[in-house]
């Protein structure tokens, strides 16, 4: 074990000079836990990441960034509904219309950056309290239901990823027919594997919109980047599955940029 | 000063996990004639002032687009309490 690096080496350049352009946005709302995991995630995996605010009135306040990371955490302590203040937040509108625009700024979703995204109804559905009522934190398998999306182009379609999975609130609901329309579209994203950790309708970990663009998932791939912070995989080897999430990203606005 | 009270419950077809957490904590203390538990949220809104048609119509407002989520909740109630 002494050759696996604890601490990835960020001084050099990144190893993908063309991708290291691409500017992700991490937003801050008060009370987000991991937004400097997903800043050093975006790193990792080459990208420059920029640290956006909530409450940033400014006309320029998303910073003319590439893509946007809602990352996890308590926004306003889940007061109310879990991210249901947040997506009020000033930053959120222009979020919600770059992404609904023809550009389709890609945004990710992570745990309570999900939750918001359901609340600004970016996302259909909802999270409620995990059936089993407890906090949940383990290392989770996903399988990887839909690998054409902004997020999710670097993986194969049916791949299973191990990451971290951490939330009170995580139970994925929406009606059946909202359910259906997800199924039959391919937009569940994300499934959960071996078991339900929350009681998610048909166990659903994560879900994306129409175009794309927007995914949102419960699971913490950002917690999942490098060795020795990372959850151990079914291989028994340290899992950094959760780079792809931010090499999909960064490969499609290469691509974009082509 | 008058108070709007908004009331909001999980909607009928959402399990509800602490309703249920409750419901089964209740025959511990003895308290055995309850079946079922469904629990919600008591909003007061107060307002310096008369509540007018318009004040009302903000409270119904705030509660179907901010106070209640659509997609698990419904608000089952919207009342003036004269204080």
């Amino acid at each position: 074990m002494s050759e696996t690096p604890l601490i990835a080496d960020l001084g050099g350049a990144p190893q993908e000079a063309p991708l290291s352009g691409a500017r992700i946005g991490v937003v801050t709302f008060p009370g987000t836990l991991d937004d400097r995991d997903a800043a050093r995630a975006i790193k990792l995996a080459g990208g420059t990441p920029v640290a956006l605010w909530h409450a940033d009135t400014d006309p320029a306040a998303l910073h003319g960034v590439d893509a946007v990371v809602l990352p996890g955490g308590f926004s306003y302590g889940d007061y109310l509904r879990a991210g249901a203040i947040a997506r009020f937040a000033p930053l959120m509108g222009k979020i919600v219309d770059a992404a609904n625009s023809d550009a389709k700024l890609p945004v990710l979703g992570i745990c309570n950056g999900f939750q918001i995204l359901t609340e600004a109804h970016l996302l259909p559905g909802s999270m409620i309290k995990n059936d089993h009522l407890k906090f949940i934190c383990r290392d989770q398998t996903l399988r990887v239901e839909n690998n054409r999306t902004a997020w999710t182009n670097q993986y194969e379609e049916g791949q299973e990823i191990t990451v971290v999975l951490k939330n009170q609130d995580g139970q994925y609901v929406a009606d059946e027919k909202t359910l259906d329309e997800l199924e039959g579209e391919g937009r569940v994203a994300f499934r959960y594997v071996g078991w339900n950790p929350n009681g998610s309708r048909r166990g659903i970990a994560g879900i994306t919109n129409a175009a794309g663009n927007v995914v949102g998932l419960m699971p913490h791939p950002e917690h999942a980047v490098e060795p020795g912070f990372a959850p151990l995989g079914a291989d028994g080897q340290y899992s950094t599955d959760g780079l792809g999430f931010f090499a999909s990203v960064l490969s499609q606005l290469v691509g974009e940029a082509k | 000063m008058p108070r709007i009270v908004v009331d909001v419950m999980p909607k009928p077809e959402i399990l509800d996990p602490q309703g249920k957490a409750i419901v089964g904590a209740l025959p511990r203390l003895g308290f055995t004639a309850f079946s079922g538990v469904r629990q919600g949220k008591r909003f007061e809104l107060t307002v310096d002032g008369p509540v007018t048609d318009e004040i009302l119509e903000q409270a119904r407002n705030a509660a179907e687009t901010m106070l209640s989520n659509p997609v698990i909740e419904d608000v089952v109630n919207v009342e003036v309490l004269e204080a």
